[in-house]
């Protein structure tokens, strides 16, 4: 059955890469849908597959990594299958990507206004030269940039200024989603404030759905409306904004919202999670989290939770979730 | 700034870096990046002082003329030794070498700052080696001992292990054991933490506050995260296109900034609840580069607060504006 209100919807995915050293699976049986209009934010450390789900949900993926199962549907098609060309009509339209290093996403011999227009030939061409022009326009607008600096190259650009063409780009062929990953890491606090503000009021303005990807929890709190926590190729745990922050159900959520420090507040003491994230060539069997939890048993050890409700929409995969025992 | 007491151990004063840009083969540079700015700052026996602010405001550049990694142009940085004063700003030769022994350095990326040749026990050996301080098994010894301070335990399990064989986490285990070897007075970590993970950050962080007290070692810690500065610093320092905006104790710049440009850093810090709003403070434009700056104040261009004598006066100075709260602003 697929939900025609989810623009995504994300069944039993696992990707592997192959190294020399054997298969790697950096995702591994992730579940997931995303609402029209909704935003997800997905966090992890380095290396827990976030990356790696963007690009599989756009099938760009580099020559040594498979989608091993599962099904990705976009709005209702299953696009797995689908070969890179028949991807192609997708791509854009109905899903794009924004990447966290913008300058390494745009060809530095054409200008800014001749890369979106390309994307907009390729993926809209019921559109006149003047109604592409006047788009170009209107995005430049949308995303806080002047048309006056339209015709410049990339390296004119500040980092926050390419950052908003690369945005603009992904938004030229209206897609349903948009998926950004890590799109303000590399940008200084104040150009990534003022970033995050236009992002949330393009999503809503919109109204598309977006999943932002980033390592920052406090950057995922500002634009999210669900958040998903990845660890080591798994989803651990899923439920909205506030309840991931205030009530986190999996030990590692709740040692990751701890450890991390903020500037209002109580100056709390930082939690440490001992440890440090697996190798994901050979993982550990179980809850690949028991070694590192302070709540561990013996079936953590042996069997490896399944991810489900626990609490109306609040998705988690751990045997002792709350860190009852 | 003019306070001094015994418990100062590093006292900068008028610190300039000027770069020269457009330089032509025959012809003298005219125009210069002032990347630090006749820089005042003093640093107290035993504290951690924290040196934040934007990419390209200079910090970076500030901790590599503390430890002399760069010569400053002009101005002197004055450190208060066993031996009495010393300015370390042009220091040469064999005074150069005992200096290094008390000045060590913690850099930023933990993948690019050890060499890939050498093993653990090289690399944390080798300043011991270079200052010839021990003997062979005095210094086994002694890197053996520091490897379990600092976390990596059992240490002969790591002292063959070379850096590609550590995670990132261990890798910047092994960059502290290195600066703390030799039993420096003064550590300047340059964003020690911002390459790690969180899960792994916290415990690098805590065993760096932890070696502070044990060992007595004073640190300069530079960061662009407040939030991060906020757990690792007794002071914080907000720079600001080469010059020193804003400093006083964490809380207090944290929760009452004075300088428009401390309050709009500190509005812009995303925090980690989807509850909280946020004071929005809107500031133009973004950072420029200190380009032979105009006599005035530096964030003049950018300040929502600024008026005609921020812009006919010159750039103005650190001032005590109660309990050891120093702003430079013309309007505080």
């Amino acid at each position: 059955m697929t939900n025609t209100d989810n623009v995504l919807e994300v069944k039993d995915l696992t990707m592997h890469y192959m190294t020399r050293k054997g298969p790697v699976y950096a995702v591994d049986g992730v579940n997931f849908h995303v609402g029209r209009g909704e935003a997800i934010g997905l966090v992890g450390e380095s290396g827990c597959g976030k990356t790696s789900i963007a690009i599989s949900l756009l099938k760009l993926l580099p020559d040594n990594a498979r989608i091993h199962k599962g099904e990705i549907r976009l709005n209702g098609i299953d696009v797995v299958p689908l070969t890179n060309k028949e991807m192609n009509k997708h791509r854009w339209k109905v899903i794009s990507m924004v990447f966290q290093a913008a300058m390494n996403s745009m060809n530095p011999v054409y200008t800014i206004e001749e890369q979106i227009l390309e994307a907009m030939r390729q993926h809209t061409p019921h559109l006149t030269e003047k109604e592409m022009n006047e788009k170009v326009d209107f995005l430049f607008d949308l995303v806080g940039l002047d048309p006056a600096f339209k015709d410049q190259y990339p390296h004119q650009y500040s980092g926050g200024m390419r950052q908003r063409a690369v945005i603009a780009m992904a938004l030229s062929c209206d897609p349903d989603i948009i998926i950004a990953d890590e799109p303000t890491t590399a940008l200084d606090v104040i150009v990534q404030d003022q970033l995050l503000k236009q992002i949330r009021e393009i999503q809503e303005q919109l109204d598309m759905a977006m999943i932002y990807i980033s390592h920052d929890i406090a950057v995922i709190a500002e634009v999210s409306q669900r958040v998903g926590v990845m660890y080591a190729g798994k989803l651990v745990e899923m439920a909205s904004s506030e309840a991931i922050f205030h009530q986190p159900i999996h030990p590692y959520t709740m040692g990751l919202m701890s450890s991390f420090p903020s500037i209002v507040g109580e100056k709390n003491e930082l939690v440490i999670i001992p440890g440090e994230p697996p190798d994901l060539l050979s993982p550990p069997p179980g809850c690949r989290f028991h070694p590192r939890c302070p709540y561990a048993s013996e079936i953590c050890h042996e069997q490896e939770p399944e991810f489900k409700t626990h609490d109306g929409n609040h998705l988690a995969a751990c045997w002792h979730p709350g860190g009852e025992r | 700034m003019t306070q001094h007491n015994n418990n100062t151990l590093v006292d900068v004063k008028y610190l300039s870096k000027l770069y020269p840009v457009g330089q032509g083969v025959f012809r003298r540079a005219d125009t210069f990046v002032h990347a630090v700015s006749k820089l005042n700052l003093q640093i107290k026996r035993g504290e951690s002082v924290g040196l934040v602010g934007e990419s390209g405001c200079g910090k970076t550049t500030t901790g590599k003329l503390l430890t002399r990694l760069i010569e400053p142009t002009e101005g002197s940085i004055e450190m208060h030794t066993d031996e009495g004063l010393v300015d370390i700003a042009h220091l040469r030769g064999k005074e150069m070498k005992t200096f290094r022994r008390r000045v060590q350095m913690i850099f930023q990326d933990p993948y690019e700052s050890m060499n890939p040749r050498l093993t653990v026990y090289d690399t944390v050996a080798e300043p011991l080696d270079v200052q010839g301080i021990g003997t062979i098994p005095e210094r086994e010894a002694n890197v053996t001992d520091l490897l379990e301070t600092v976390g990596l335990t059992p240490a002969s399990s790591f002292l063959f292990r070379y850096p590609h064989e550590l995670s990132g986490g261990q890798r910047q285990r092994v960059a502290i054991a290195r600066a703390l070897i030799i039993n420096p007075d003064f550590v300047v970590a340059d964003e020690p933490t911002s390459m790690l993970d969180v899960s792994v950050r916290t415990g690098v962080m805590n065993l760096m506050q932890n070696l502070a007290d044990r060992f007595g070692v004073t640190y300069l810690y530079i960061t662009h995260d407040l939030a991060v500065a906020r757990y690792m610093c007794d002071r914080i320092a907000v720079m600001y296109l080469g010059k020193i905006i804003e400093i006083c104790a964490t809380e207090e710049l944290l929760h009452y900034p004075k300088h428009p440009y401390t309050k709009a850093l500190i509005s812009a810090v995303p925090v980690p609840d989807p509850t909280y709003t946020r004071e929005s403070i809107k500031i133009k434009g973004g950072i420029s580069k200190p380009i032979n700056p105009e006599p005035r104040c530096r964030f003049f261009d950018r300040c929502p607060m600024a008026t005609k004598v921020c812009e006919s006066n010159d750039h103005p100075p650190l001032e005590d504006k109660g309990s050891e709260h120093y702003v430079a602003c013309h309007l505080v």
